[in-house]
């Protein structure tokens, strides 16, 4: 598993600059964007001037974005035109190693990019609590979820044009719809609900409070939830990538 | 002769046991209880025309594909419970190429490696040898797209041997090359062979085999056969020579007749007749001197190959 993982990282690290760039550019673009251009004419949410608002769930959609892309695009290109996995699989590594070094791989490569975001945060002043540390596991909990997400999406893709319908109909409706941009506290019972159990939306939420230290007690819940979805989808991907893999 | 079934209490154990191996894919049968043994120091070629089920037998191996039904086992150990123990000392040379593009050359021997938990040091040391003994030494750092298609398939074969493996699994190891490149796997392949690497070889170049192979199973649909010695099997079941006979269709066909009282079997296609020889026939001079085109030359494994699988194509 850890082989497996290690190559990953060895091939990065040739383009770790251009990766990078690639990975952090988009939440910080929105982080100037919404924060500094919509959020002087946007009323404080939660106490929370707009860019402090945005700042942690931008961090959280980072891991996703990051996590969701390395398990598709780079798992699949393994998986088809290079034949990296079934070179793999010739050696003692199985298939379930494979699966797992692979989403812990998507998980790193995302939670890297959230981590650079979370420590870059004081330049757009913004000063995380001392509690974000606490986020640091929950950041690479999330990097799972995408990531393992990413590998189903691949373990069924038939074609590089299938991800336009996880990207359209999954990742970005996530970025959306998870409160990153607007309290889902606001919203109507039934639709607050329905959007709290979205796999993005705990950790949104769990990243603004730690951000700034707030401890709420829904916060067992939220773990709770992040735990179980990063569960049920890594099975998920292992089962499904066995089945795409050995006839 | 060695008792292919390997009950003999007395002779070696084979490295590589497949009895009764049957695979179906969904309504297509590809294997019809396959049974193969591969002894200690043998290099046993599977030929077959596209489709016999060869590259599926060696994937069943490797566990890639699960077997309907039948049993497999290796040093000994039956798959696919002991598959993973049974993997670090096989060796593969895939059909389709699958380096790491990513990777330079060198780096490609050493992140395999590292998959049969290698240490470091013991795995630079046996690729700087294995690099050399490809002649691939002053290309080490290059990255894959730069390399020929020679240099990738030697590199294949040093990374299949990255583990020292007990057993090597060739499937079409020269596939697409030009002769050249072909000739120095081939040497490198037989080096191995005498230096008693066990190997188990798929191939559609019948001069491959017949350098490579100490033995010899022809598949079709699934099931074998024929086998035997690359040059015994020939003999015993085509002859030593071969005559082919071209001419106006109702003159072969009295020919035909006339070799009933040769030691001979015949094949008509068309406008011509092949003449499988096993003992020195006059008559058979004496009846072909009016025809234009005779060529007579020995048997080959082709000869035998395309007699048992037929002439027509496969894939269509």
């Amino acid at each position: 598993m850890y082989q497996v993982w290690y190559r990953n990282l060895k091939v990065w690290l040739k383009h770790i600059r251009a990766s990078l760039i690639g990975n952090l550019g988009q939440p910080f673009l929105f982080l100037l964007a919404m924060g500094y251009g919509l959020g002087r004419s946007v009323p404080e949410i939660e106490g929370l001037p707009y860019l402090q608002f945005i700042a942690p769930g931008l961090v959280a959609s980072s891991v996703m974005y990051g996590a969701a892309f390395e398990a598709t695009y780079g798992s699949y290109t393994r998986l088809t035109t290079q034949g990296t996995f079934e070179a793999i699989l010739m050696t003692p590594v199985s298939i379930e190693e494979l699966a797992m070094g692979e989403i812990l791989w998507g998980a790193t490569k995302g939670f890297l990019g959230g981590v650079i975001m979370l420590i870059t945060l004081p330049l757009f002043g913004v000063m995380p609590d001392l509690w974000s540390l606490a986020l640091i596991p929950i950041l690479f909990a999330e990097g799972i979820i995408f990531s393992a997400l990413g590998l189903i999406m691949t373990a069924i893709a038939t074609n590089y044009d299938f991800f336009n319908y996880f990207t359209s109909l999954v990742i970005t409706p996530l970025f959306l719809f998870s409160g990153i941009f607007f309290s889902l506290k606001a919203l109507a019972e039934p639709l607050r609900q329905l959007l709290y159990l979205l796999p993005l939306s705990s950790v949104v939420e769990l990243s603004r409070n730690l951000c700034y230290g707030r401890i709420q007690d829904d916060i067992v819940l939220q773990l709770t939830d992040v735990a179980i979805f990063a569960l049920v989808c890594s099975a998920t991907a292992i089962y499904l990538l066995r089945r795409r893999m050995i006839q | 002769m060695r008792s292919q079934t390997g009950n003999n209490l007395d002779g070696p154990r084979p490295v590589l046991q497949i009895t009764g191996l049957k695979k179906r894919f969904g309504k297509r049968q590809v294997l019809k209880g396959l049974d193969i043994a591969v002894y200690p120091g043998q290099c046993l070629a599977l030929l077959g025309p596209n489709g016999a089920g060869k590259t599926t037998t060696i994937r069943i191996v490797l566990g890639l594909v699960v077997a309907t039904s039948g049993k497999i086992s290796v040093f000994g150990m039956p798959l696919p419970k002991y598959l993973r123990r049974v993997k670090y000392q096989i060796g593969v040379v895939p059909q389709m190429d699958n380096l790491d593009p990513d990777l330079s050359v060198l780096e490609n021997l050493l992140i395999y490696a590292r998959y049969f938990r290698i240490k470091h040091a013991t795995a630079r040391e046996r690729a700087r040898e294995l690099l050399s003994f490809f002649a691939l030494h002053n290309r080490k750092d290059e990255i894959i797209q730069n390399l020929s298609g020679g240099q990738r398939r030697r590199l294949l074969l040093a990374r299949a041997l990255i583990n020292k493996p007990r057993l090597l699994i060739l499937d079409e190891p020269t596939i697409g090359l030009d002769p050249q490149a072909r000739l120095l796997i081939w040497e490198r392949l037989k080096h191995l062979r005498e230096m008693g690497t066990t190997m188990l070889l798929t191939s559609h170049y019948m001069e491959e085999v017949a350098r490579l192979a100490t033995r010899v199973i022809i598949i079709d649909h699934g099931k074998s056969i024929a086998r035997g010695g690359p040059v015994d099997i020939v003999e015993k079941m085509l002859g030593t020579e071969i005559m082919e006979i071209y001419g106006p269709e109702e003159k072969l066909s009295i020919l035909q007749q006339a070799l009933n009282n040769c030691n001979v079997t015949a094949e008509r296609v068309k406008d011509r007749l092949y003449v499988y020889i096993k003992q020195s026939c006059p008559e058979l001079d004496n009846a072909t001197k009016d025809f234009p085109t005779v060529v007579k030359r020995p048997a080959t494994l082709e000869d035998l190959f395309l007699k048992l699988t037929g002439r027509k194509l496969r894939e269509t």
